[in-house]
């Protein structure tokens, strides 16, 4: 159905080595039209692979209207723009880290300095998103089911950290928590630092990642009916038989949902974490930071693996995600 | 959705929750707001608007705003066609389409500045030669920041669209055909109208994300102060560089276009909700 597109490429491809006489012009070229020769296969296999229906016959306007739509204006838009936005630049990410050789991935990915940032950004932002866990818990549940003065405007304040940008954040958590800032001063003298260390990068997580959990599971919380609450009452359940075995488990799932996605977004924040820890390695240098460090003395090689590093570690939290949110559907129709 | 009658007055130990909740959410998300605030107006409102006239102030907002004049665009077109390829059609492949239009969100700024970097930039990236022969600078430069922004904003528009165009149905589509519309025409009369709140609120997303991005937009503009700077960079390198009342001033701007998104971001919602009241 597509070939006619397929075979045009190889040929822009054999006409750019035709100019080989001029060398940059040569690489250049050559390189440029085999990855849009590379993206337009894909292209094509995944039109291919998903079986769409390119024909849009148009009975109305006869056959003219059949040869326009074929390539449906959508379909191209959204699969080059794609490719070239976003898989391009993520084979290039993974070509490179391949291209160093496994000996070397495994020396980079393992040096004591990255693997106490894995360490620092991982269990931080892990730290982070359980207190969410609980304490998103409770604002979402107070949010849906108690009325009080201000409730509307409270609740589009869990989207602050959404809406403001990461720098700011940074820079307002490093002034607040500073030996001199509103929170700062009153810990001080009780020895407790926060800025430049490992507990400010765990503030900072904590901001970024609450509003996760209270998104994910406020639409479950309306769903819940209270009625069901009532009758175990009555049949009298204790508080905390109410709350442990009706309230809490159709929750489960999407709890932990947002506990992953609040992990996720933790684990790959830059913004606010940068401003409020003084990045220093073994202590609360974060694995994003890192990498940013790493490109700073152009040890591309090293940026490279400990950024593969940190994509596998989000396309595996998106893998645990889906697989909850699965469940979370799955208990619903139950 | 819940009957509103369901929401109760709480009782003294449901008090105690609520004062628990709102004082978590008062320390965790609405000190750090008061403190931009409190520290950009400290030095004077004068000081205030004295470095909001600043040369690489006024650089870093230009900037900022060509950019996201560039990336918004472009996105809101990709979205409109993603969400229709996705909503309209039912093929093999189509959760993995979504997940990959979502894989943004769970990408690292910082890393995805990095791809930008190993695919456009000098010596290392793959079309370096080509770049060069051509005389385009695109990392250190407008394009990269503009590459860098479109990356970590591009599913919002497509995952607000999905919704609205599925719950629209194919039917007026079908039938608007029928009665001889082009593709147009039925794009600009029957599926725009319907879908135009959650194409406004994927827009609102978008923007406020394009305004504020940090990470992905650090890795690949160079941070040069007064020419690649964007308004969140020029708050982080006035930080660093101990301008404390620039990097205050210019958060200020930030965080009051962040307030202005939550307010754009309740009243979108109070419409959608009046439009669809089937979800």
């Amino acid at each position: 159905m597509v070939r006619p597109l397929t075979k045009c490429w190889p040929r822009l491809a054999d006409r750019s080595k035709s100019r080989g006489s001029k060398p940059l012009h040569c690489i250049g070229l050559e390189w440029f039209s085999v990855f849009f020769s590379v993206i337009f296969q894909f292209e094509i296999l995944v039109l291919n692979l998903v079986n769409v229906p390119m024909l849009n016959v148009d009975v109305m306007n006869g056959s003219a209207e059949v040869q326009r739509s074929r390539w449906s204006w959508p379909w191209v838009i959204t699969l080059t723009y794609l490719s070239v936005m976003l898989l391009l630049p993520a084979i290039a990410l993974i070509q490179k880290s391949l291209s160093l050789g496994w000996a070397e991935v495994w020396r980079i990915a393992t040096d004591p300095v990255a693997v106490s940032a894995y360490n620092v950004t991982f269990l931080t932002a892990l730290a982070a998103a359980a207190v969410n866990g609980v304490m998103g818990t409770l604002i979402a549940w107070v949010l849906v089911r108690y009325s009080f003065p201000g409730r509307k405007v409270i609740d589009a304040v869990v989207d602050l950290p959404f809406a403001l940008p990461t720098a700011v954040a940074g820079l307002a958590l490093a002034t607040l928590y500073s030996d001199r800032g509103w929170i700062g001063q009153w810990v001080a003298p009780l020895g407790i630092k926060i800025a430049f260390t490992r507990t400010g990068v765990f503030v900072a997580m904590l901001f970024i990642s609450l509003p996760f959990i209270v998104r994910t599971l406020q639409p479950v919380l309306q769903e819940l009916e209270p009625e069901i609450e009532a009758a175990a009452r009555s049949l009298g359940a204790t508080p905390w038989q109410i709350f442990h075995r009706i309230i809490l488990p159709p929750l489960i799932p999407p709890i932990l949902t947002g506990v992953a996605l609040g992990f996720s977004r933790a684990v790959g924040e830059y913004g606010s974490v940068v401003l409020i820890s003084s990045s220093i390695p073994f202590q609360d240098l974060i694995a994003p930071v890192l990498v940013f460090q790493r490109l700073e003395q152009y040890d591309y090689a090293g940026a490279t693996v400990i950024g593969t590093v940190l994509l596998l570690g989000s396309l595996t939290a998106l893998l645990v995600i889906n697989r909850l949110q699965q469940w979370g559907r799955r208990y619903a129709i139950r | 959705m819940r009957s509103a009658n369901s929401v109760t007055q709480p009782d003294q130990w449901q008090w105690l929750l609520i004062i628990l909740a709102l004082t978590y959410l008062g320390v965790v998300l609405l000190l750090p707001a008061g403190v931009v605030f409190h520290a950009a107006f400290q030095e004077g409102i004068g000081a205030f608007f004295a470095s909001l006239h600043s040369h690489a102030f006024r650089q870093a907002t230009h900037l900022t705003l060509i950019v996201t004049a560039i990336a918004l665009p472009l996105n809101t077109l990709f979205g409109l066609c993603a969400a229709w390829v996705i909503a309209r059609n039912q093929f093999r492949g189509r959760t993995l389409l979504l997940s990959i239009i979502d894989l943004p969100f769970s990408i690292s700024p910082v890393v995805a500045g990095l791809m930008l970097v190993l695919l456009y930039g000098d010596r290392i990236g793959w079309f370096s030669p080509l770049l060069a022969s051509l005389g385009i600078k695109i990392i250190f430069a407008l394009p990269g920041i503009v590459l860098a922004t479109v990356f970590v904003t591009l599913p919002f528009v497509a995952r607000e669209v999905i919704p609205v165009l599925e719950d629209l149905g194919p039917e007026p589509e079908e039938a608007a055909r029928t009665l001889g519309a082009n593709s147009w025409q039925i794009f600009r009369r029957v599926i725009l109208p319907h879908i135009r709140w959650g194409l406004l609120y994927g827009i609102l997303l978008t923007n406020a994300r394009a305004l504020g991005e940090f990470g992905a937009v650090a890795v690949v503009s160079g941070n040069i102060l007064g020419r690649t700077a964007t308004l969140p960079i020029f708050v982080e390198q006035s930080y660093q560089n101990y301008q404390s009342v620039a990097a205050f001033s210019a958060a200020v701007v930030l965080a009051g276009l962040a307030i202005l998104t939550l307010i754009g971001k309740g009243i979108l919602e109070h419409y959608f909700l009046k439009k669809t009241p089937s979800s």
